[in-house]
């Protein structure tokens, strides 16, 4: 691997990382709407 | 070499060992003869993904939603979302908001099992040869887990938390799609558009479903819509694309049957069209702003289609009846179900 793919294979593994980490957010914040909501009923 | 069906497997070997007695007379390149290594070891197949173009590096996060279908999807979220706000009753806007995430993720697993299946297939037609399979940005195992997981997420989320009713529709739109449209049908029958088109009838009544826990005449109007639409604004895309089709081997309409009984059809289809589209107001499940619409809309769909129905395409035409046709009916149903919406709104 050249220098320069390693420098894309980081930055597309980083890219994926964060969106997965917003996705994991994202669901967190609305299983606990849901559980509010839900238990609110 | 695809883990498709027997069949478009078995239709491309004689053709490529037509392929191999013509290379074989010429002195084979390096590109070849790692082909024929992967051919026949068994130890170089587990390195076939890089030999074959599939790139080392991992999957773009963009390649991944790529998958889902980003376009087909939008048009699943508005018509489950108007499904959902034409419904009577109310629903919790987290909730509502749940059943549209559901709906959409289930809508992009679908996407990406279909991807995964027929990966061979895309890189045989203009318009899909550039998604992330067939140029090889991703493997095709991680797709078709990538679907996987997006469908079961969706119709456990549905499940738990809007209603199982609607998570048990959803399912079974899933599996309508992903199995019996592109594995079974897809391949196999001409009619694949008209059964497929019920696959993409299910976001409405899945929303209604969502709100009233019940299946009643309303939604499956609505589902019937969809359906009836279908035909017609996937053969005229399909008329103008047919070589591609014809390549890829896939029986559609205007390849199988031809070009004047696909035309033919096109017509029938939008003739019904008319009288079904306005068939909620008629049984007194909406006003008169979404019947009115429903009949003007429809009468326009109907114009558009006679010039396609009565027509023959020549050497080089253009098709611009059928492009206008096309354009018109995603229009057509976003105002018709936007009319549902206005009209539910007015009367409340």
């Amino acid at each position: 691997m050249t220098p320069q793919e390693e420098e894309e294979f980081k930055r597309r593994r980083k890219a994926r990382n964060l969106v997965f980490v917003a996705v994991l957010l994202g669901f967190v914040v609305l299983f606990y709407a849901i559980t509010i909501v839900r238990m609110s009923d | 070499m695809t883990n498709n069906g027997e069949g478009r497997a078995g239709n491309g070997a004689p053709l490529r060992a037509i392929d191999w007695t013509m290379t074989a007379i010429t002195a084979p390149s390096a590109h070849e003869v790692s082909r024929t290594a992967v051919a026949v070891s068994p130890v170089a197949v587990g390195m076939a993904g890089a030999v074959a173009g599939v790139s080392a590096m991992p999957a773009d996060w963009r390649d991944f939603f790529a998958l889902t279908k980003p376009k087909v999807m939008r048009l699943v979220v508005f018509t489950g979302l108007c499904g959902l706000l034409a419904a009577p009753g109310s629903i919790h806007p987290v909730i509502g908001f749940t059943a549209i995430l559901c709906i959409a993720l289930a809508a992009g697993g679908a996407g990406a099992l279909n991807m995964w299946w027929e990966a061979d297939i895309d890189a045989k037609m203009k318009r899909t040869m550039r998604r992330p399979l067939p140029t090889g940005a991703m493997r095709r195992e991680d797709a078709r887990d990538f679907g996987l997981l997006l469908c079961g997420v969706a119709v456990m989320m549905m499940g738990l938390a809007v209603h199982w009713l609607a998570a048990g529709v959803l399912a079974f739109s899933i599996f309508f799609y992903a199995v019996i449209y592109t594995m079974w049908l897809k391949p196999r029958t001409p009619q694949n558009i008209v059964i497929g088109g019920a696959a993409g009838a299910f976001p409405p009544l899945i929303g209604w479903i969502a709100v009233t826990g019940e299946i009643t005449a309303m939604p499956l109007l609505l589902f019937a819509i969809i359906f009836i639409w279908t035909p017609p604004h996937f053969w005229a895309l399909a008329l103008w694309v047919k070589i591609d089709y014809a390549e890829a081997g896939i029986p559609m309409m205007p390849v199988a049957a031809g070009e004047v009984s696909t035309r033919r059809q096109i017509l029938a289809y939008s003739l019904l069209l008319l009288p079904l589209s306005a068939a909620p107001w008629f049984i007194g499940g909406t006003g008169a702003i979404y019947g009115v619409a429903a009949l003007a809309l429809s009468a326009v769909f109907l114009a558009l289609a006679v010039p396609v129905g009565l027509r023959r395409a020549g050497e080089g035409d253009a098709m611009k009846p059928e492009k206008r046709l096309f354009a018109w009916s995603i229009l057509y149903l976003f105002a018709l179900f936007g009319a549902l919406v206005i009209d539910n709104w007015v009367l409340a």
